[in-house]
């Protein structure tokens, strides 16, 4: 009897090693189709684009002769954009979740609020577009600046940024604010020098996200009105713009085959800017996740 | 330090009742803190202990529901007055907790956290030495004082809290099963530790460990749930007396474990 039972268990380890084996399989299929289609992409625009991603490429303005065209003016608006739409979705972002997480009171209200936020994250870019012409262009009467073009996308990555920084927060346990209450701290004390630091690379996180999605929008700094030829860098917050994908987008419109070279060096030239940021922000959070951890 | 006569009460409870919303879960708690004596207050799981203690220090003011009546007098003044701000008297009043909860930053800033937060001026390294000497943690970690608390054991992270709360310089500290997560050997050393400290501080613990009680404690509380759960205070005196002739019969009954 004893012998049947234990047959039986060898027969289903081995059936469980196979389906654990399946899913193995399938797992690396997936991720390899993934990476695959990555890497095609790549290698496509690599092929298409390397010859001319060169320093006279950086540093020239657009023209209507491809070989002289360049993407200057759009690397520093992108570059001016998104640190400025970063820097104020990072601010407002985590002072927004640290009100809601550790101020504002458990009510219907809260839930709404926070139900909201959810549905903001989802709302297509291009609202946030028509929504940053009405209000800072025409209202605020900012013109069609990198200031408007910054708060845009800021808008348009602020709920990314709380909903990320109000997870991070709550994953702070209460032990650890109980501890800074029972010594006398005050809640502000409390907030900054024990919640912030434990729930920053969490943020981080939220951060980037965040500022990957902007780095790559088009749709919203069009209807606001970003200019697709500028022969000029960004001077000023008033100074009016380009950003990369916009650039792009005009050059891969262009019936001559010398633009679609141009686009695919700006592309590169995009991934570089994008995936350097990333860097950055992860070389930050871990640093300071080592710091945390000891 | 110590701001109150050796004689006279530093906690005194009058007539304390205290609720979450509607239910009221201790009532008519009546009984004092001695100075520099040790406190136990012993009863069932869910029987209000810590609820009692967190009146001590205003840390139930941080549940929403929570409120209570009658006063908790703190060297003669009501802690619950209108004019009394809780983080004021918190430093005074220094809390343990039942799981050791260092802060995630080095072992130095842990125990300077407390000072730094209350505005100390002086030398913070002398007090930060002088506190982690008392917690009987100082062999243990003088070389690694900037390495992260965390990487502490269990037992070295309680008495990391205990040299945190002292930091501060308190007046009473309050601990909430503070051994409840310890192992036999780290749960001797705080016994010992709570003994030493009671020459300079009055302390409360909370505990279910009845041998616990007994070994460490002068004063013992026995708060029990009557059959309305709302607990009540059922005898509160030297805990020689309540462990060796116990007034109230269900004191016994629950000191000898013949109980529910
Ligand atoms: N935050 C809270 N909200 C509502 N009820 C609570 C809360 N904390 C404790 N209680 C209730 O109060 C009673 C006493 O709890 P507690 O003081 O933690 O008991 P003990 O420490 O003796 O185990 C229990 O019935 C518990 O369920
Ligand atoms: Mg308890």
């Amino acid at each position: 009897m004893a012998d049947v039972v234990r047959g039986q268990f060898d027969r289903r380890v081995n059936r469980r090693r196979l389906y654990g084996q399946i899913f193995h399989a399938l797992c690396l299929i997936s991720i390899l189709i993934g990476l695959g289609m990555l890497a095609l992409l790549l290698v496509d625009i690599f092929l298409d684009g390397w010859r001319r991603v060169n320093w006279e490429f950086l540093t020239s303005f657009p023209s209507r002769k491809p070989e002289q065209a360049g993407i200057q003016a759009a690397l520093f608006g992108s570059i001016y954009v998104i640190a400025l739409a970063g820097a104020l979705a990072f601010t407002l972002g985590v002072a927004a979740a640290i009100y809601l997480e550790e101020y504002a009171s458990r009510n219907w209200v809260a839930k709404v609020i926070q139900i909201n936020i959810a549905n903001l994250a989802g709302v297509p870019s291009i609202v946030y577009g028509i929504l940053g012409l009405e209000i800072f262009v025409r209202y605020l009467a900012l013109g069609k600046s990198v200031l408007a073009g910054s708060f845009t996308l800021a808008l348009l990555v602020l709920p990314i940024v709380i909903i990320a920084s109000e997870e991070a927060i709550r994953a702070v346990p209460p032990s650890i604010r109980e501890g800074g209450y029972a010594l006398g701290a005050t809640r502000w004390q409390t907030i900054w020098r024990l919640v912030l630091p434990q729930a920053f690379p969490g943020i981080l996180t939220g951060v980037i996200l965040a500022v990957s999605r902007a780095i790559g929008e088009t749709a919203p700094l069009i209807v606001m009105g970003a200019l697709t030829f500028v022969p000029f860098t960004p001077d000023g917050p008033m100074s009016r713009f380009t950003v990369l994908p916009i650039q792009i987008f005009n050059w891969v419109s262009r019936p001559q085959e010398g633009f679609h070279e141009a686009a695919a060096a700006g592309i590169i030239v995009l991934l570089v800017v994008l995936l350097s940021m990333n860097a950055l922000a992860v070389l930050l959070r871990n640093r300071f996740q080592r710091r945390l951890e000891g | 330090m110590k701001s109150v006569a050796d004689n006279s009460p530093i906690i005194e409870t009058r007539d304390l009742n205290v609720y979450y919303g509607p239910t009221c879960v201790i009532s008519g708690v009546d009984m004092e803190v001695e100075t520099h004596k040790i406190t136990a207050i012993i009863g069932p799981s869910g029987s209000g202990k810590s609820t009692l203690l967190r009146c001590f220090n205003r840390m139930n003011d941080l549940i929403p529901s929570f409120h209570m009546t009658g006063s908790v007098l703190f060297a003669g003044r009501d802690l619950y007055d209108a004019g009394v701000d809780p983080t004021e008297i918190r430093y005074q009043i220094g809390m343990v907790f039942q799981r050791p909860n260092p802060f995630p930053k080095s072992i130095f800033d842990n125990v300077a956290f407390g000072p730094r937060v209350n505005g100390f001026r002086g030398d913070m390294n002398a007090l930060v030495e002088d506190s982690i000497r008392r917690a009987a943690l100082w062999d243990e970690v003088k070389d690694r004082l900037k390495e992260s608390a965390l990487s502490l054991s269990g037992g070295q992270q309680q008495r990391l809290c205990i040299a945190r709360a002292l930091a501060v310089q308190p007046q009473i500290i309050l601990m909430d099963e503070p051994c409840s997560a310890l192992d036999p050997i780290s749960t001797l050393a705080i016994e010992e530790l709570m003994r030493e400290l009671s020459n300079d501080y009055s302390i409360v613990i909370v505990t279910h460990n009845m041998q616990q009680a007994a070994r460490v404690s002068d004063y013992t509380a026995f708060l029990n749930p009557g059959e309305d759960k709302t607990s009540e205070l059922i005898e509160f005196d030297e805990t020689r007396q309540i462990f060796t002739n116990p007034k109230d019969e269900r004191t016994e009954a629950y000191i000898t474990g013949r109980f529910g």
